[in-house]
């Protein structure tokens, strides 16, 4: 694995990102949406927390506008045939994924950045506890990446960015809600399916907790999807 | 550099792309890669440079292939796919510098390196606009300097002239030439005088199946069936069945003589003659002698459209040996 490789790659797509409106429309709507309950929270409720912003405010807008930051990645360059010039140059298709996952982490890691300055006007003017809110933000960038990695995986599946988007969404909201939903398991399997569900692992991180557990669950699944990616892109050579 | 090309099959699903087709090329030499459309052109280039593997068969360039050594080969070919792919959002430099990167050239060399390919390329008016705002013309350019950019030792160039226009084909076809003296180039195309005028070997493929291997010039050659020759003839008041025919059939080796009309008090003959004879100056000598006026006099040769026509359109394979099969039957 060459890295060289790797951060010519990230260049180019946080490039196109910042080149094309996605950006910054991508960006707007995250701030517009986080930004409102934030202020409803300080100014209707009158509570001084970060916690509805970790616990689901953040979470539930990752759910559209993950899929809507990676569903161009291979889905464009398929329909462009782009994705030819891609593979034909010497480099692997495990740069190429690897490549396109961290811009799209970058991305995400620059929209989330403005909403420190939430964390510091309430530092100011209340008693905040740091602990949660970093182990936020670490859970944030874990939960970000594994969605990134299912996003990319749906779309390398299509030259339909649309389709990519769709099939992108259904795959994080199917492990975003598994463990809402364990009530209609059958009890011995709801441990194992709770374990399966992103925001089991999330929440013990966004209590402040930083367990190994949680953290093996988000590079495990992460660093599988980006396998069925690169396995997805070789699809060319069955 | 050589590239070996072994016994390669391919299978779309169970369509066959292409079956079992064998070749090589060497340093110097520019193969024209000629068929009907969905011939097998453009699935050969792509298991050349590594986009698609073959069910069967192998690749070879220099002693590396696309199996094991899939980097090194990508390395040492320059592609142009079909269409000509780009990212609209990025501009020519920035596009050339990206391709650069791909292929390890190293951060003092890069910059000399694009102003060559931009001088070399004809992009220096468009170097800092936006790919997706470019003409035709000057897109498929942007797509030869990313495919050369790196200096390779083969170059692959999927019909590297369409959508260009005449000006603009001919200076691609001069770069091409230019470039083909040094390297290996495998360009496809469904245009003729296209390899006429750029190749020096041509490959024509039909169903997926190489029917010719050749020279460009070797092959219409052998095509040749009978040596046809126009005259146009200014005479007196003769006429020209009953008395100029005769003479002319009296000449050396014609074999028949064909009157097309009388315009303007010139008389047109096809006269034709057996392969590989030169009638030009007994025709030469019978005008002198019965002192007529010469107007025109025109060799036909046959062109490479009416070999690929006959090859392409039997779809039987051609072997070197019976040339004569496919002869035109006058």
């Amino acid at each position: 694995m060459d890295f060289n490789k790797i951060l010519i790659i990230f260049q180019k797509e946080l490039k196109a990102y910042f080149n094309s409106t996605i950006a910054y429309v991508i960006i707007v709507v995250f701030l517009a949406i986080v930004g409102w309950f934030y202020v409803n929270n300080i100014f209707l409720i009158d509570i001084a927390t970060m916690r509805p912003m970790f616990d689901s405010v953040i979470p539930l807008t990752f759910i559209f506008i993950i899929p809507a930051i990676t569903m161009r990645q291979f889905a464009e360059e398929q329909k462009s045939g782009t994705i030819e010039i891609l593979l034909t140059k010497p480099l692997s298709d495990w740069e190429i994924v690897l490549g396109k996952f961290l811009s799209s982490l970058a991305l995400v890691a620059i929209m989330i950045l403005p909403t420190v300055l939430y964390y510091i006007s309430l530092a100011l003017i209340s008693d905040l506890d740091n602990g949660p809110i970093l182990g936020g933000y670490l859970g944030l960038l874990l939960m970000a990446s594994a969605f990134i990695s299912l996003g990319l995986f749906a779309s390398t599946l299509t030259s339909n960015q649309i389709v990519a988007f769709i099939i992108g969404m259904i795959l994080i909201l199917f492990l975003y809600l598994l463990d809402k939903v364990l009530i209609y398991f059958p009890g011995w399997a709801v441990t194992t399916i709770e374990y399966f569900g992103v925001d089991y692992h999330y929440s013990n991180l966004s209590r402040g907790v930083i367990d190994t557990r949680n953290l093996i669950y988000f590079f495990s699944l992460t660093g599988f999807m980006l396998y069925i990616s690169v396995t997805s892109l070789e699809k060319r050579k069955w | 550099m050589a590239v070996t090309v072994n016994n390669l099959t391919k299978y779309y699903g169970s369509t066959q792309a292409i079956n079992d087709i064998t070749f090589s090329v060497d340093t110097g030499e520019i193969l024209g890669f000629l068929g009907p459309n969905g011939a097998g052109k453009t699935t050969t280039m792509k298991i050349i440079t590594c986009f698609i593997p073959p069910n069967n068969g192998i690749v070879e360039i220099d002693g590396y292939n696309i199996f094991e050594h899939s980097l090194e080969v990508r390395r040492k070919i320059g592609y142009l796919p079909e269409h000509n792919p780009l990212y609209p959002e990025m501009n020519v430099v920035e596009y050339l510098e990206f391709s650069a990167r791909l292929h390890n050239i190293s951060r003092n060399s890069i910059n000399p390196r694009l102003k060559t390919m931009i001088e070399v390329c004809g992009l220096g008016d468009v170097r800092h606009k936006d790919i997706g705002e470019l003409s035709k013309g000057y897109r498929q350019r942007v797509g030869l300097a990313q495919a050369m950019i790196h200096d390779p030792d083969v170059l692959i160039l999927d019909e590297p002239t369409s959508g260009l226009d005449p000006n603009q084909i001919m200076e691609i076809r001069n770069l091409i030439k230019t470039i083909g003296m040094a390297k290996t180039v495998i360009l496809s195309t469904h245009i003729l005088s296209e390899v006429q005028a750029t190749c020096s070997r041509v490959i024509i493929i039909n169903k997926g199946e190489i029917i010719a291997d050749s020279t460009t010039d070797k092959l219409r050659e052998e095509f040749r069936g009978s040596e046809i020759i126009t005259l146009l003839l200014k005479g007196d008041n003769r006429d020209p069945i009953n008395e100029l025919i005769p003479i002319i059939k009296k000449l050396n080796m014609v074999e028949s003589v064909e009157f097309c009309g009388t315009e303007n008090n010139a008389h047109k003959f096809i006269i034709t003659s057996p392969k590989g004879s030169d009638i030009r100056e007994n025709l030469f000598q019978f005008v002198v002698n019965n002192s007529l006026i010469l107007l025109e006099m025109h060799r036909s040769v046959v062109s490479l459209e009416e070999v690929f026509h006959t090859l392409t359109s039997t779809g039987e394979k051609f072997k070197e040996s019976d040339y004569s099969k496919y002869m035109p039957s006058n």
